[in-house]
């Protein structure tokens, strides 16, 4: 089991290098918004401790917690990234419009 | 059931792969992230449908509570603020591996009846996942300016107190995984983690920031696969690596594209050196 693990550790890895290999200097930002709601997936974590039953006052606080927290992770990394490359939208419209004024 | 389940989370991955393919191209940069969007949903469905699932009101509540205060917080945050708001759902994430780590630690009995590994991974999650939260906070109150933007330094004590920090941490993490199983043990490990991070990002200045809050994003992905080690849950493990990989490479070229070099940076408060960037 650890070792199939390490496998899948070690593969995802080299994707995570692969698939960033060229990146225009103005979408480092969104792209670093977009990494970070991806590892919003630490919500599953808190899923499958309280789900698949944990005992406890303190431990159920935790995790509820650790779920929110989690889902503030993805819901909000991935509107923000959304709002930013909304940004970068704007700014070719912005110049064909003041270029149509001139 | 669990080959349904096991199907969805290949899906998912694809998506996050091809999701952040996207992001890193102007024109596909919007769909992209919609993409890995997408695939998330379909990771935490697939999760909700592993056998023997319950707690569902608890489940529901923390889900809730979640997009209440995340979606507000991401649709009002102004665009100026964007990059504290990027730190604190960064911070968040990390918080919600060591909450995770402290529960799996007090589930198991201190790791009693698990295999080192587990113990190991956990361990390592539950540090840097601290670290991770407690420095984005720093951060985000900086750029917030919360806390002052100029690299704040406890001068020639700063490294060595940092590295006697990690080093309680290491101890701590070491003590636990050979048999340690006081719920005080765990709570000092990330008490420790905790300070790590606050010192380490404290003596940075302000218009260094983007580059920390990027590596600390690495830093909650790597967590996120060691968390994903140690439940033996592929999502995590994929998708948390894919963060920790990519995210230190898109560190290192912020940097680069800053005419700094990362080192530099996280080295750049210690000693009270002049070299620390930019003081906000």
């Amino acid at each position: 089991m650890l070792v199939e693990s390490l496998a899948v550790l070690v593969l995802a890895g080299f994707v995570g290098f692969t698939v960033i290999s060229k990146v225009p200097n103005t979408l480092h930002t969104p792209l670093m918004s977009g990494t970070n709601a991806i590892h919003g997936i630490v919500l599953l974590g808190g899923l499958i401790v309280l789900g698949l039953g944990a005992d406890g006052v303190l431990n159920k606080i935790l995790l509820v917690i650790a779920i929110a927290f989690g889902t503030i992770n993805v819901v909000g990394g991935f509107l923000v990234t959304d709002r930013m490359l909304a940004m970068f939208k704007e700014k070719p419209k912005e110049k064909a419009a003041k270029e149509a004024d001139k | 059931m669990t080959t349904f389940i096991a199907v969805l989370y290949i899906i998912a991955f694809s998506l996050f792969i091809y999701g952040l393919m996207g992001l890193t191209g102007p024109r596909t940069a919007v769909r992209g992230n919609w993409i890995a969007a997408v695939g998330m949903a379909i990771a935490v469905i697939a999760t909700l449908l592993l056998p023997g699932m319950g707690n569902w009101w608890l489940i529901a509540l923390g889900l809730v509570i979640g997009t209440v205060v995340g979606v507000p917080a991401a649709r009002r945050v102004k665009m100026t603020a964007m990059p504290q708001m990027v730190a604190l759902f960064n911070g968040v994430g990390g918080g919600a591996v060591a909450l995770i780590a402290w529960v799996e630690f007090r589930t198991t009995d201190g790791y009693a009846h698990e295999p080192l590994y587990v113990a190991i991974a956990s361990l390592f999650a539950a540090i840097v996942g601290s670290v991770s939260f407690w420095g984005s906070n720093v951060a985000f109150g900086k750029l917030q300016e919360l806390l002052p933007g100029k690299p704040i330094t406890l001068g020639k004590a700063q490294q060595p107190l940092n590295i006697l920090l990690v080093l309680a941490a290491v101890v701590l993490a070491v003590v636990i995984a050979a048999g340690g199983s006081s719920d005080w043990l765990i709570i000092g490990l990330l008490i420790a983690a905790a300070l790590v991070g606050v010192m380490v990002v404290l003596p940075i200045g302000g218009a260094d920031m983007p580059v920390v809050i990027s590596l600390l994003n690495a830093f909650t992905g790597l967590s996120a696969a060691a968390m994903g080690l140690a439940l033996d849950n592929t999502a995590l493990i994929v998708a948390g690596m894919i963060v920790g990989a990519s995210g230190s490479i898109l560190t290192n070229l912020m940097a680069k594209a800053m005419n700094r070099s990362i080192p530099a940076i996280v080295a750049g408060g210690f000693g009270g050196g002049g070299a620390s960037g930019g003081g906000g």
